[in-house]
């Protein structure tokens, strides 16, 4: 078995003039690994390669990065998931500015996030002891509160990469309905009106190229659906 | 808060919903013209023009004209705020459409009602 052929993103704004694409041969011995772990690899072979991880097993969303054209996390996608023809080719996550190499500068991302207050509000008297759910309230939280906040979906998607500073994107959307559909939230209006503009949720076309790259099998582009339904039912 | 003065309602979500509704209008008026072609193989001036001397049908026909302006300068406002990044660029191109789109509505109700 031929060594792993790898083309990596490279770019350190302080001595390169423009970024530039890496060559790499890498040696798995034939075991199926995950895409971060080819990156230890190759940063064994040359260290100034930067990138981001920390858990490395999908929870905590730092190394969201482009293989072979598709968005995902490196710790948990095998090399069999991504790999044609023993060539990969890593890119950091489209449409972010890059800080150096694989690390990218999420500010835009997080400022989207911030927008949607992502805490929930109450305007009525704290309980004693907490504010109670009904097991169906609850409910509605799946599938939304999951979210990692590892970017795959904001930067797989034309829209985040054309208005970031408008169009929340998908990741800060899903995150919007968390807490529109949250029981004890009690500022859904406020959170309505601070969406309804052509930008903010209605800049989405719902292409899905979110839902195709969410590492954790999340859908936001249901929940932007269900948030045009709240603005609809609200506003009509 | 997003703001913006040129799109059609100001609002996206009067801007989606006006999309939705003049695209039911606008397949509505297709299947009927379609429609009207394929029961008329034999299409001539008189029934042509006396299809639309009616009442209702200039009525149709006006109702998709409105739905086609509002549907095209929803859609081609979208494609210049996501391409367009020079503002100067943008608000010619956009200037332009809506006087496209004005004349062409102009027109289609002076041929409504013209002739």
């Amino acid at each position: 078995m031929s060594n792993l052929q790898v083309s990596v993103y490279r770019y350190n704004p302080e001595t390169d003039s423009a970024p530039y694409m890496q060559e790499f041969q890498v040696d798995t011995k034939g075991r199926d690994v995950m895409v971060l772990d080819v990156l230890h690899m190759m940063k064994e072979q040359d260290s100034g390669l930067a990138f981001r991880r920390s858990c490395r097993e999908g929870v905590c969303g730092s190394d969201g990065m482009n293989m072979n054209g598709k968005n995902g996390l490196a710790c948990i996608t095998p090399l069999s998931d991504v790999v044609k023809n023993n060539k990969l080719t890593l890119r950091p996550l489209p449409g972010l500015p890059v800080i150096r190499d694989m690390v990218v500068d999420m500010g835009l991302f997080y400022k989207q996030y911030e927008r949607i207050q992502p805490y929930l509000q109450n305007d009525t008297p704290a309980p004693a002891i907490e504010r109670l759910q009904s097991p169906e309230e609850r409910d509605k939280l799946d599938g939304l509160y999951e979210c990692i906040l590892c970017a795959c979906c904001s930067t797989s998607c034309p829209s985040f990469w054309w208005n970031p500073e408008k169009f929340v994107g998908p990741a800060g959307l899903l995150q919007s309905y968390r807490f529109l559909a949250d029981s004890r939230d009690t500022a859904t209006s406020e959170r309505l009106s601070n969406l309804e503009d052509p930008f903010s949720v209605f800049r989405c076309r719902g292409i899905m190229n979110c839902v195709a790259v969410c590492p954790k099998g999340l859908n936001p582009t249901r929940a932007i659906g269900k948030i045009r339904e709240m603005l609809l039912a609200d506003a009509t | 808060m997003v703001t913006n003065i040129t799109s059609f309602g100001r609002s996206g979500l009067s801007d989606w919903l006006m999309q939705r509704v003049s695209a039911v209008i606008l397949a509505l008026y297709t299947v009927f013209i379609v429609a009207f072609l394929l029961f008329n193989p034999n299409l001539d001036y008189y029934t042509w023009s006396g299809l639309f001397s009616q009442t209702w049908m200039r009525i149709f026909s006006l109702l998709a004209f409105v739905a086609l302006a509002a549907h095209a300068w929803i859609g081609l406002w979208t494609v210049t705020t996501d391409y367009l990044k020079s503002t100067r660029l943008r608000v010619g191109v956009q200037a332009v459409i809506i006087l496209g789109i004005f004349v062409y509505l102009v027109w289609g109700i002076q041929i409504l009602w013209g002739a």
